[in-house]
C-alpha cells in the first residue's frame, strides 16, 4: 500500500498508463455494456454513438466515482464536526497539556498548506499501523524497518494483506484519504467551533451557574446548544471548502471524477479504442467545473435555509424579528 | 555532502541554477533536504507574489464592477466571481491547461530596446504564466468578493461630506473611499494572501508538469518522501518552511495593516485576526 500511496507525478503517471493500457479495469466491477446495438461502434450515427460512447464501461466508472464524492463528504462531514468539537473542548480544558493539544490542533492549518496533510497523513498512517503490526505480529524480526531508504515490514503486517482483492486495497486507500480529509477539516471546524463558544452571551452562562447548574450542566445544557447558532456560518464556509477540497482525492490515488475525467478525457486513437478521439480534457473538465459550481450553489442555498431555520427566536441579529440587518 | 555543500548545490536548484542531479539513493542528507524544499519555496513565493500583485488591481476593478448600478457592467464581474470561487482551484488548473495545450503554436519576436524577446505560445502551457493565470484570476475573484464587502462597508457619510467638499468622482474615489475599503478590507485580505499561498502547492500537482525537476517545496517534500520512503522528515520540513513564511507574510500586512489605520483612534483600529474563511 505504500507505494501506491506515494501520491507523487510519477506514480500517478505510472498509474494512469498502466490502468489505461491494460484491461484489469474493465473486469474489475460488475459493470457491463448496456446497448446491444453498441458492439460495433464505426456503423452507428452520431447520436447513437454518442449513447453508447457514453455508457462505456469506464464511463459508468466515471458516473459511480461520483458517489465516492458523496460518500467522502458524507463520512468527513460528521467526523470532521466530532473532531472539531473535541478540538474546541480541548483549548478550554482544565488541564494545561490538553489545552496545548487543542491549540496545536486549530492551529495547525493556519500556517501549513493542506495539501501538505493530504499527502502526509495518508502515508504516515499507513506507516504507523504497519510499523506497530510489524511489531506485535512479528517479534521474532528485530530488525529496523527503515532500512536505508526502504520501509519493510513483514508479510504478516502488511496492510491490506498481500492477496487481498483488489477492492479491498481501494477501501483501504479510500480510508485513509477520509482520515487525512477529517483530521484538516476537524481543525478547521474546531476554529470555528471555538470560536463560537467565545460568542456565546457571558450572562447567559453566568446565570445559568447562579441558577445553581453545575459547570458540565452549564456545558451540555447552555453553552454548547447555542455555539452551533454561532457556528452555523462558519461551518458552512467549511462545508464549501470541504466540496471543493474533494478534488484532491485523486492525488491519494483514488480513483475518483479528477481520475476518470483525465483517463477518459486523452486522446484514443483507434488501435487500442473503439471510440478513437482527440483531446476531449477541455469538455471533461468544463463538465467538472459545471458539476461543481452546481454543488456549491445548491449547497449555498441550503445551508441559507438551515441557517434561517435554526436562527428563529435566537439571541443573534438574524433571530429578532424579521431578521434585523438584512 | 555537507551543509555548505548543500547550500551550493541545492539553495537555486529550483529555477536551474546549481546541481542538475537531484539526491538519491542512501546519502540523502536532511541538509539537503532542508536546502532543496527551501529553493522550492522560491516558486511558491513567485506564484503567491505575482498573483497577488496583479490579482489586487483586478479586484479592485472587479469589485466596483460588481457595485456598479449597471446590470450590463454588474452581472459579467458577478458570474466571473461565482465561477471562479464556486468551482475548485484544482479543477481549474486541468481545465485551463487543457486549454492552454489546445492553443495554436504561434512564435515571434519582441524588440524590447536592445534585446530581441524570443516569444511562443507554448508558454501558456507551461507553470510559469499558465498556472500564474490561473492563480491570477483566482485570487482576483475571492479578493474582490472581499473588496466588494468592504465597499459596501464604507461609512456613508465619509462619502457625503467628500461630494459637500466637491471632490470629483476620482478624486473621491481615489482620497476618500479607496482607502477606507483597504482598511476594512485587509484582516480578510491578508487571509486570501495566506490561503492564496498555500495554494500554490497545488500548481505542479495538478496538470502543470516541472521542467527538468524545477519544483516547488511540497514538489521536493514528495520527492524525498518517495525516494526516502519516509514522510515523517520531508513534510515536516515543507511544513515548517511554510509555518516561517506564513508569519513573514503575517509580519508584512501586519505593519501595512499598521499603516492604514494610522489615523484611527489606539482604541478602534483593527487587528489582523486570523479566521479560516478563504479557501479554495
Amino acid at each position: 500500500m505504500t507505494a501506491g500511496l506515494t501520491a507523487g507525478l510519477m506514480s500517478i503517471d505510472l498509474m494512469t498508463t498502466g490502468l489505461s493500457t491494460s484491461g484489469l479495469l474493465t473486469n474489475r466491477y460488475w459493470f457491463k455494456v448496456l446497448f446491444e446495438y453498441c458492439a460495433d461502434p464505426d456503423s452507428l450515427s452520431s447520436l447513437s454513438w454518442l449513447s453508447c460512447y457514453l455508457t462505456t464501461v469506464k464511463h459508468q466508472s466515471l458516473y459511480w466515482s461520483i458517489l465516492t464524492v458523496l460518500i467522502l463528504l458524507a463520512v468527513t462531514a460528521p467526523m470532521a464536526v466530532g473532531l472539531g468539537l473535541a478540538g474546541a473542548l480541548a483549548r478550554r480544558s482544565p488541564f494545561g497539556a490538553v489545552r496545548g493539544l487543542g491549540w496545536g490542533y486549530t492551529s495547525m492549518v493556519r500556517g501549513i498548506p493542506d495539501l501538505i496533510f493530504f499527502l502526509f497523513v495518508p502515508l504516515a498512517i499507513d506507516q504507523m499501523l504497519e510499523y506497530i503490526r510489524h511489531r506485535v505480529l512479528c517479534p521474532q524480526e528485530t530488525g529496523p524497518v527503515w532500512v536505508g531508504h526502504d520501509f519493510v515490514v513483514c508479510d504478516a503486517a502488511k496492510l491490506p494483506l498481500g492477496p487481498s482483492p483488489e477492492w479491498v486495497h481501494d477501501i483501504y486507500g479510500f480510508m485513509l484519504a477520509v482520515l487525512a480529509f477529517s483530521i484538516v477539516f476537524g481543525a478547521f471546524c474546531a476554529n470555528v467551533i471555538h470560536g463560537a463558544m467565545n460568542a456565546v452571551p457571558r450572562a447567559q452562562l453566568e446565570t445559568a451557574r447562579a441558577y445553581g447548574l453545575s459547570p458540565r450542566q452549564v456545558m451540555f445544557r447552555i453553552h454548547l446548544p447555542q455555539t452551533w447558532i454561532y457556528a452555523l456560518p462558519g461551518l458552512s464556509n467549511v462545508w464549501m471548502i470541504l466540496i471543493k477540497a474533494t478534488p484532491l482525492l485523486f492525488l491519494m490515488g483514488v480513483e475518483d471524477i479528477v481520475y476518470w475525467a483525465k483517463e477518459l478525457g486523452g486522446s484514443k486513437s483507434a488501435r487500442f479504442s473503439d471510440f478513437p478521439h482527440g483531446d476531449w480534457r477541455i469538455y471533461y473538465f468544463s463538465g467538472l467545473l459545471v458539476f461543481y459550481l452546481l454543488f456549491t450553489w445548491f449547497s449555498q442555498i441550503g445551508l441559507k435555509r438551515l441557517t434561517d431555520r435554526v436562527s428563529r427566536g435566537q439571541a443573534t441579529l438574524a433571530g429578532g424579528k424579521g431578521g434585523l440587518g438584512r | 555532502m555537507t551543509c555548505g555543500e548543500a547550500i551550493g548545490a541545492y539553495a537555486l536548484r529550483s529555477i536551474g541554477m546549481g546541481l542538475r542531479a537531484l539526491p538519491k539513493g542512501d546519502d540523502i542528507t536532511l541538509c539537503e533536504q532542508v536546502v532543496l524544499i527551501g529553493s522550492g519555496l522560491i516558486w511558491n513565493l513567485y506564484f503567491a507574489l505575482l498573483a497577488l500583485a496583479f490579482g489586487f488591481f483586478i479586484a479592485t476593478g472587479l469589485a466596483l464592477m460588481k457595485a456598479s448600478d449597471n446590470a450590463w457592467v454588474r452581472r459579467p464581474a458577478a458570474g466571473f466571481v461565482f465561477i471562479m470561487r464556486g468551482s475548485p482551484l484544482f479543477i481549474q488548473f486541468f481545465f485551463a491547461y487543457a486549454v492552454l495545450v489546445a492553443l495554436p503554436k504561434i512564435e515571434g519576436s519582441l524588440a524590447l530596446g536592445a534585446f530581441e524577446l524570443e516569444w511562443t505560445t507554448r508558454w501558456f502551457t507551461k507553470a510559469w504564466l499558465g498556472a500564474l493565470i490561473v492563480l491570477v484570476l483566482n485570487t482576483s475573484a475571492y479578493s474582490a468578493e472581499i473588496f466588494y464587502g468592504a465597499l459596501r462597508a464604507v461609512p456613508h457619510g465619509d462619502v457625503e461630506a467628500a461630494k459637500a467638499y466637491g471632490l470629483s468622482p476620482v478624486a473621491r474615489f481615489r482620497r476618500i473611499i479607496w482607502p477606507t475599503l483597504l482598511r476594512l478590507a485587509w484582516p480578510a485580505y491578508t487571509n486570501e494572501a495566506i490561503f492564496l499561498f498555500h495554494a500554490t502547492t497545488l500548481v505542479f500537482f495538478s496538470s502543470f508538469p516541472t521542467w527538468r525537476q524545477s519544483g516547488d517545496a511540497l514538489y521536493y517534500a514528495n520527492y524525498f518522501s518517495e525516494k526516502t520512503y519516509n514522510p515523517f522528515l520531508s513534510y515536516p520540513i515543507a511544513a515548517g518552511w511554510f509555518v516561517f513564511m506564513t508569519l513573514v507574510l503575517i509580519m508584512v500586512f501586519g505593519t501595512a495593516n499598521a499603516y492604514l489605520n494610522r489615523h484611527m483612534a489606539p482604541g478602534t483600529r483593527q487587528k489582523l485576526r486570523y479566521r479560516p474563511q478563504m479557501i479554495r
